[in-house]
């Protein structure tokens, strides 16, 4: 037997108390489990304020859990932080509005002390990935939703971290720049064999870009199921086969009842 | 774009110029209505009853205080304008001097108090009760202790300088507040995502909370600038400090019934200074603030 790759993340017993023994106490996350092994695309789904966010913050170590731990590449996650073993997507781009298109995706650069042609290179690499190599000098007032976003995520993967966090980052575009999106992040998957954690809302976005579904229940936010999501393939044309259809009703079963089966 | 923005620029010159006319124009009539008044002795319902009357005395007429640029005062080869120009000069040294060290002190208390909640409550009433204290019994106090205690300077200490630092005790106080407001300004998002890149305090402060507190800080040099003048102007004036605009609008002052038009023209060449300071910080801005909704500030 081969042994198998240390998981990209561990998390172990978490729980989370907002506020702890104040009047808004909130036990935002219960006694959570879960392992996210390298090269996994992972999406978390659930009803609002079921704590999605909160377990993506506490792998980013921007929360400190009130139990358990959480272990990034075998390291805690603040460590992890620190070697830069990650990288977050927001919900919205977050561009700053202030640099070019270049200069944001090597903000990470610059903060890791990349020399000025290193740098270059790498963004002008980023800008051909996100095709969107006509657009290097122009501002972020000058770009629609979707390419503002690929930018975002272009900067995310400018210094190549292992692990990709995505905080609902389709949540504000439209249906058919969200289905675009989504294809060229799973070929971006494919192309760096990067480990991703992804929240969602959609049951279809989960169902067509994970190999894993984490369905979460709400008050205490905890995990009520784990699917595997097996896809024959995975390109647009999977959204019409009948497997696609199949694995959508089995989550939305699952998020329906809402507790461990 | 290029043309776009001369037109414009264009456009603000004329009609700053059509209302400096506008101006004059009504200074001139309410002139003429005033002084017949005074002529014909009889009380209009508006002036005279709640309006104060004129004579040429308390409004010299346009064309006097323009004549007033030009003619040379008694026993002086040089025309009044020049002189008052080169003492404009002088408080414009003052003023710029007193801006540059208020934006760094202003910028320095911002970024220390935007460090810490608790330094901004303890520290933030001080430094608005700061600003009760009126310059006039400051300047003195500015102006004495430097003669007295910088002597161990690299460089000689001068009395312009005392009064640079009294400009600079108005300039400092926009400048720290809306830094503070700026460098406050931020998104949690943002700030998150600094922190998940790892970066650095300084870093951060840097290329984030800097960069994003450039709209604020302009806003405050614009009002910092303005207050410079006034700074050096009163500084001068409370310290007895002599070469400058304000040393020339208080000798006019003292010798009007003589001549009515010098006080005149020393205070307008006053408010051009302050447009002037205006103007070229708003171009400074224009330069490098090219962010939508702050380019039309000009
Ligand atoms: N900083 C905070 N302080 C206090 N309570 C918080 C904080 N952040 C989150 N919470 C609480 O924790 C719970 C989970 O919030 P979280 O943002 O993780 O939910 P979510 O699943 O991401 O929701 P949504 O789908 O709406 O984004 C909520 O009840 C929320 O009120
Ligand atoms: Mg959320």
């Amino acid at each position: 037997m081969t042994p198998q790759p240390a998981p990209a993340v561990e998390i172990r017993g978490v729980t989370k108390v907002f506020n702890p023994a104040g009047a808004n106490e909130v036990l935002a996350l219960d006694n959570i489990d879960l392992d996210v092994a390298a090269g996994d695309f992972v999406t978390l789904i659930g009803p609002s304020g079921c704590g999605k966010s909160t377990l993506l913050r506490l792998v980013a170590a921007l929360v400190e859990s009130t139990e358990g731990n959480v272990l990034v590449n075998g390291k805690t996650a603040d460590q992890a932080r620190l070697d830069r073993d990650y990288s977050m997507v927001f919900q919205r781009a977050g561009l700053f509005d202030w640099r070019n298109v270049s200069r944001n995706i090597e903000l990470p650069l610059e903060l890791m002390g990349w020399k000025a042609a290193d740098r270059h290179r790498r963004s002008a690499e980023m800008l051909e990935l996100v095709k969107l190599n006509e657009f290097a000098d122009h501002h972020p007032s000058e770009l629609s939703g979707g390419m503002a976003q690929r930018v975002a995520i272009a900067r995310a993967m400018s210094f190549r971290p292992g692990l990709l966090l995505m905080d609902e980052p389709f949540g504000a575009l439209d249906e058919m720049t969200r289905e675009h999106m989504q294809n060229e992040l799973l070929r971006i998957w494919a192309e760096t064999e990067t480990t991703v954690i992804f929240v969602t809302h959609s049951i279809s976005e989960a169902v067509f870009l994970s190999t894993t579904v984490v369905v979460m229940s709400p008050r205490p936010g905890r995990i009520a199921a784990v699917v595997d999501n097996e896809l024959d393939t995975r390109d647009d044309s999977a959204r019409d086969t009948p497997q696609f259809f199949a694995n959508v009703s089995a989550v939305r079963k699952v998020l329906r009842a809402g507790e461990p089966r | 774009m290029g043309l776009n923005r001369l037109r414009g620029s264009l456009r603000a010159v004329i009609v700053f110029s059509l209302f400096v006319v506008l101006l004059m124009a009504g200074y001139t009539g309410y002139k003429a209505f005033g002084q017949s008044v005074d002529d014909a002795q009889t009380d209009w319902a508006v002036i005279g009853s709640i309006l104060p009357r004129t004579d040429d005395l308390t409004m010299p007429s346009v064309f006097e205080i323009i004549s007033g640029i030009f003619a040379e005062p008694r026993g002086i080869n040089e025309a009044f304008g020049s002189i008052v120009v080169r003492e404009a000069a002088f408080t414009l040294r003052e003023a710029a001097v007193g801006f540059a060290v208020g934006v760094i002190v202003g910028l320095s208390i911002a970024i220390v108090l935007s460090s810490s909640r608790l330094l901004e409550r303890a520290l933030v009433p001080h430094v608005i009760a700061s600003q009760t204290i009126p310059l006039i019994a400051i300047a003195p106090i500015v102006v004495i202790w430097g003669r007295k205690n910088l002597d161990f300077l690299p460089w000689e200490w001068h009395d312009w300088m005392s009064v640079s630092l009294i400009a600079t005790y108005l300039t400092f106080f926009p400048v720290a507040i809306n830094g503070l407001r700026g460098l406050h300004s931020p998104s949690a998002e943002a700030l998150e995502l600094m922190d998940s890149y790892a970066a650095r305090r300084g870093q951060t402060l840097w290329r984030l909370r800097l960069p994003a507190s450039l709209p604020y800080l302009f806003s405050a040099f614009k009002i910092a600038a303005t207050a410079s003048v006034v700074g050096a102007i009163v500084g001068e004036i409370s310290a007895g400090v002599t070469g400058g605009l304000g040393r020339r609008i208080l000798l006019e002052a003292q010798r009007y019934t003589t001549g009515p038009e010098r006080l005149y023209v020393a205070v307008l060449f006053a408010a051009a200074l302050g447009i002037f300071v205006f103007l070229t910080i708003s171009l400074v801005e224009y330069s490098l603030v090219r962010r939508k909704g702050t380019e039309a500030v000009l």
